[in-house]
């Protein structure tokens, strides 16, 4: 919190702050989880939350099973293509401010599973604010990974979101192999590519 | 001592002697009939006539640069009688450029599913199913990936997605 100019008299239990930071310390320590768990990753982080380990000394202890209810996603598992329209549709429902953890190998780079059915890492189709190493990670590293995330959130953030205005920066992190042939799926099966397809065919105003 | 399944001759020596075209051979105590394609689904009929009434698997095997191999697919049927034990594989191969076997939904619900996930894999098409959609790939899958000559990384099909952007939301 910044401290008050020298010259002005504060009454006792007064503090002077921004706004953007008070923003920001509310939202940092109410972290809602919502937990994305596919796999053995969602073990651990059931053990995150679990007495032993103790989520809720970090104010973010509050798993809701509802994407309306959330601001933090984290996806602990890995992502097959048959699930990812559906990780995108639930991203899509939480409200902002939002962040993603990406937890294991397998949810950030598809890890050992190199294989036709499984994302090479999430962050190529969702936003992603934390990256947690490990197969699967302990419960240490995720709560690391939320007090990183805490601190990311103090220093960045402001009331009105201004940091989440990355559309640049994340284009870049576009799928790293090119496309061979536009007809290896059928985007006529799939709700949000149909979306997508409209809007790019809709003129611009 | 491994386990042997009881006996089978009688109901092989009444399949040979109804459909002229079936190989037989043992191995290990497990008998295997060989069928031609357009018999398959009379001989499942047959047997099924004869007691074997339970439909224990339907898969199938790619022969593609298999050694000494003649034909491409080659479909597994594992059939038991439940009331004697008897157990018997049955095997029907079928080639490019349209596999087709005869649908056994008519004599197993149960193959229902087990057909529908040969067809998402291997793209082996069943004749006469009654509802012939992808079971386990996404619907807007378009390869048979359990093909031996689709590649295990695929052919993009994992990249093609919509990227979503802290724009969208």
């Amino acid at each position: 919190m910044a401290v008050a100019s020298s010259n002005l008299e504060l009454p006792e239990n007064v503090v002077v702050s921004k706004l953007d930071e008070l923003a920001s310390w509310c939202r940092k320590n109410s972290l809602w989880p919502m937990p994305f768990a596919t796999a053995c990753c969602g073990i651990e982080l059931m053990a995150t939350g679990a007495s032993k380990h103790d989520l809720s000394r970090f104010g973010a202890e509050v798993f809701r099973f509802s994407p309306r209810q959330c601001d933090l996603m984290i996806v602990a598992g890995r992502v097959v293509m048959k699930m990812l329209p559906v990780l995108q549709r639930i991203w899509q429902q939480m409200h902002e401010p939002k962040w993603c953890i990406s937890m294991g190998a397998c949810a950030s780079t598809g890890g050992v599973f190199d294989t036709y059915a499984v994302v090479q890492g999430i962050d190529r189709f969702i936003p992603v604010d934390m990256y947690v190493p490990g197969c699967p990670p302990r419960p240490e590293q995720l709560i690391q990974a939320i007090i990183d995330l805490q601190d990311k959130i103090q220093r960045e953030g402001t009331i009105t979101g201004r940091e989440f205005d990355t559309r640049q920066r994340q284009e870049r992190k576009r799928a790293l192999v090119e496309i061979t042939s536009p007809h290896t799926i059928d985007a006529s099966r799939n709700p949000i590519m149909q979306r997508e397809l409209a809007a790019a065919a809709l003129p611009r105003s | 001592m491994p386990y042997h399944p009881p006996a089978v001759d009688d109901v092989v020596a009444a399949v040979r002697d109804r459909f002229a075209g079936t190989e037989t051979s043992v191995f290990r105590g497990q008998t295997r009939l060989v069928v031609p394609e357009p018999q398959s689904f009379d001989l499942l009929a047959f047997l099924k006539e004869r007691g074997f009434d339970l439909l224990v698997d339907v898969s199938c095997v790619d022969y593609l640069d298999y050694p000494d191999a003649k034909h491409r697919y080659g479909l597994v049927y594992l059939v038991a009688n439940t009331a004697t034990n008897q157990r018997l594989t049955i095997r029907v191969f079928v080639d490019d450029p349209a596999p087709t076997v005869k649908s056994v939904v008519p004599l197993w619900e149960g193959a229902n599913w087990l057909e529908r996930e040969v067809w998402d894999l291997f793209g082996i098409q069943f004749e006469g199913h009654p509802d012939l959609r992808r079971l386990v790939m996404p619907e807007e899958f378009t390869a048979h990936p359990l093909r031996k000559d689709y590649p295990l990384q695929g052919r993009g099909e994992r990249h093609n997605f919509p990227v979503i952007t802290r724009d969208h939301s």
